[in-house]
Formats: structure tokens, sequence, C-alpha cells
């Protein structure tokens, strides 16, 4: 199953891997984010899938949000991009299986909290980037995603270094500092075997779904109740 | 009681003499007064400044003036209610600050260390140390704050308010609460300058700054009584920057 060309689908055994085409720099707009929550909406209603793996083809995980196609209506479009990451989030945050991120190349600004959404991450040892780039780019951070980074990044000099001081972290300095779990040698392919793996490994833990989905919650309760109101499962979403 | 100076990008506030900078009235007047100036300039000056703190002789600053308040409850708190607009003001400071330890902080001196974004300390001499617990004073509600902010590790956070352990530079490195240790005090200043001159060639715009700043702290931030933005003004000047 495909979901246009801008992300597929695959299942391998129990896991619900999602990449992200192209060699491009995948960067988020509504177009983008409404194929990723399609896929993921995919992973909840598939029987039998324990884990959800998120990747990327190319130099790029997610360079951040599509700051070209923004400009075209610029207040308008932010609101719209947003809200649809912030659904996105509270998507992956109910998700009723285990998420690894499979940071197969740069992730920057949006794109590393997309990452850090989710429960585990692997990242490309030989290339690529962390990055919040918006102290260089001149652009506040709103409060869900500022949320975000304090819960996933809880150390206090860690945080103030990638998000205040704009250091670019390579995988093994990011899991040096606690921000990825795990840094694998390689090209694209053996990064998302490696999360393919970890994923299976924590599917056949036989985790009941929705024990996984309020455990997860509960334990970022504060980013839950940032974003709930824009997921999915959301009594009345937001209009844009 | 202090000076400012100002040295290519890089703004110094040094507290003068001797003496242990005991944070009375005085001298939390004439800070937030350099603080203030410094702000000024910076808007003036456009993108890419810095500010260090430094201080002369064996003390950064050895706390509130407790002298001055004596065993009056009311004085003590006055000083307490004094000092946190100082607080506000540097974290609120539009470029990023640098701490340079060149002696003894305490209590309220270690407190005005952590309200810069970097610390740079001296290892051949001076302790931080939090001496509330030993003294048998409470800590105000924005202190609390701004340790629990920085000082992010359970143990470190507990050595450092509930045992009132001194730390030495490295100690302090290891735990996180100091980014630099250097031999002696002209090291601790020079190195502190070198990292503001870094910081400063970054071009950050200092308004984007200081609210990035305040996402990363925001309790801390409310504490001292800093309103954050609204979603809606940021989003207003994201688009006036696209």
């Amino acid at each position: 199953m495909a979901t246009g060309d801008l992300c597929t689908v695959e299942r391998r055994g129990r896991v619900h891997l999602i990449t992200l085409t192209g060699a491009g720099e995948h960067r988020l707009n509504p177009a983008l984010i409404s194929a990723i929550r399609s896929a993921v909406a995919a992973a909840r209603a598939s029987p039998g899938a324990g884990a959800l793996v998120m990747a990327a083809e190319g130099k790029f995980f997610c360079n951040g949000y599509d700051l070209a196609w923004a400009r075209g209506d610029p207040s308008g479009r932010i609101a719209a991009v947003r809200a649809a990451l912030r659904g996105l989030v509270a998507d992956l945050l109910a998700l009723p299986m285990p998420t690894v991120a499979a940071v197969t190349g740069h992730a920057a600004a949006a794109g590393c909290g997309l990452a850090l959404a989710h429960d585990t991450v692997v990242m490309r040892a030989s290339r690529g980037f962390l990055y919040m780039g918006e102290v260089d780019a001149g652009i506040k951070i709103i409060d869900y995603f500022g949320e975000l980074l304090r819960q996933k990044v809880p150390d206090a000099a860690t945080r103030r270094d990638l998000v205040m001081k704009g250091e670019k972290m390579t995988a093994a300095e990011a899991v040096r500092r606690g921000i990825v779990d795990l840094a694998v040698d390689g090209g694209v392919d053996d990064v998302v075997a490696a999360a393919v793996t970890i994923a299976e490994g924590l599917a056949a833990r036989g985790w009941d779904g929705e024990i996984v989905a309020e455990i997860r919650k509960a334990a970022w309760p504060e980013l839950w109740s940032k974003v709930k109101d824009y997921g999915c499962d959301a009594p009345s979403r937001p209009r844009l | 009681m202090c000076t400012l100076e100002q040295r290519g990008r890089v703004f110094v506030l040094t507290l003068t003499g001797d003496g242990e900078h005991r944070l009375g009235h005085p001298l939390i007047a004439s800070l937030r007064s350099a603080v203030a100036s410094v702000a000024a300039a910076a808007a003036s000056a456009g993108p890419g400044t810095a500010l260090v703190t430094v201080a002369e002789g064996r003390f950064f600053s050895n706390g509130l003036d407790i002298g001055w308040a004596g065993t009056s409850r009311p004085r003590l708190q006055e000083l307490v209610d004094a000092l946190r607009p100082l607080a506000a003001d540097l974290l609120a400071l539009p470029m990023p600050t640098v701490a340079a330890v060149t002696g003894h902080a305490s209590a309220g001196g270690f407190l005005l260390a952590l309200c810069h974004d970097y610390r740079v300390m001296r290892a051949d001499r001076g302790v931080l140390y939090m001496s509330e617990i030993d003294i048998g004073l409470p800590l105000p509600p924005y202190f609390v704050a701004m340790f629990r902010a920085k000082i992010t590790a359970a143990n470190a956070l507990r050595d450092v308010l509930l045992r009132g352990r001194k730390l030495r530079a490295a100690e302090a490195k290891e735990m996180g609460i100091v980014d630099a240790v250097c031999p002696g005090p002209a090291e601790t200043a020079a190195e502190a300058i070198k990292l503001a001159e870094q910081l400063a060639a970054r071009k950050w715009d200092g308004g984007v700054y200081a609210s990035i700043r305040m996402s990363i702290f925001p309790e801390a931030c409310k504490s001292v009584g800093i309103v954050e933005e609204s979603d809606e003004e940021k989003r207003k000047h994201f688009a006036s920057r696209l």
C-alpha cells in the first residue's frame, strides 16, 4: 500500500514501516504530513501490527518545514503546517504500539522534533546531524514544541546546546548525551534494518497496544495535554 | 560596585573590589542599571552580542547581604524581592550570557551564576555552595525554580540544595552545572570572553534568542515574572520573517 508518492508503507513481519520517499529534504507541508498521518492511521488499523518505524530515503530524514510553500501565504500556512505537525505528534503519542524513528539522514528543526516524538530513536552514524536550526534562522518556538523538547531532552545543558546554541549533533554525540538511543554504522538500509530489528523485538513483547498508548501518554502528560486536541481521536478538531 | 565595558561584540560586567560582592540594595541596583544599559546597547548594536559577568577578588558573590538584613525577616525578604527582577533582567536579556565564576558563589551568588546561559569556573579555588540548608533559611520559590530548571540530574539537585554540598569547578563540570574549567581567574575570564565572542559571532537575533531561552526554561522565567509571548504573536513574527 502506498500513500501517493510522498511516503510508502510496508509490513516487515510485525513491523509497519513508513518511508518518506525521494532524494529531497522531505520538508513538512500539509500534503506530506497528511500522507504520513494516513500511513500512521493505516498502521493503527493493520491487523497484527506490533510496532511502527518511520524512516526516509536519501540524505535527509526531514529538514523542517516547507518554507518555500509557506511563503505563498505566510500567516495562514504557518498556522496550517504547525497544526498539522501537532496532530501528527498527537497521533504518534496515542499510537497503540511502540514507535521507532530511523533517522537515516539530517533531521532539522520540525524534522528533529518529529524524530524525538518517537519512543526510540536510532540514527545513522556516518552522516547526518540533529540540528535545531531555529535560533540560526530567527524562528521562535511555540509552546507545545518547547514542551516536546523539554520532555524528550530533559538534561538542561544538552537542551541548551541543542536548541539555544543550535549545535549540530552527530549520532555519536546524540547517543552520548542521551537524545538518541543507538548510532548505526553503514547506509540508509542499515539504519532501517536496525530500526526494524528493534521494532520487531518490541512487537515480540506482545504488549496490549491500548496499554502502550495509555502508559506513553501518562509518561509525557504535559506534552499529551498540549497536543491531544489536534490528534485524530480529538472530539472536535480545530478548523484551519 | 560594578563596571561595564564593551570589548567588540562582548559586554563585560565586572563586580569590582576584593569584597564578597554581597547582593544588597546598592549592588543589585548597580547591576540592574548595568544590565539595562547592555540591553539598550544591544538594541542599537544589532544581532551578534553577548554578555560576560565576572568578578574581582576571591568571591564571585557570597549571596544576599544578610549582614544588612541582620535578624530582620522583613529586610531579608526585601533583598529576596529585590534580586528577583535582576534575575528576570538576565533571563530576558536579548543575547547569550556567560558567567565567569572567578571565586566563591554562594546562595544568591550561585543563583546569579545560574541566571546566565553558560558558566566558566576557576579550578584552583572557590566553590559553588547553596548555604541555606546549613544556615536554616528556606529557599525563595524563584530560587527553587531556577535550580530545578538548570540542574536537572536529581542527585545533583539533591546534593546542591539538600546536602549543602560545596562544589569545586571540576565536580560542578561533571554534574553539568559548569561548562568549562580553567586554572585560575585570569584564564577563567579569558575563556568566558572567548566563549562569548564565539556565541556573538553566530549573529543571533537577540529577541529570538531570548524567546527561545524562555521556551527552554519556561518555569524559571515565569517564576521571576517574565511573561512569555503567545503562540499567535510568535506566528506573526515567523510570518513577517518569511
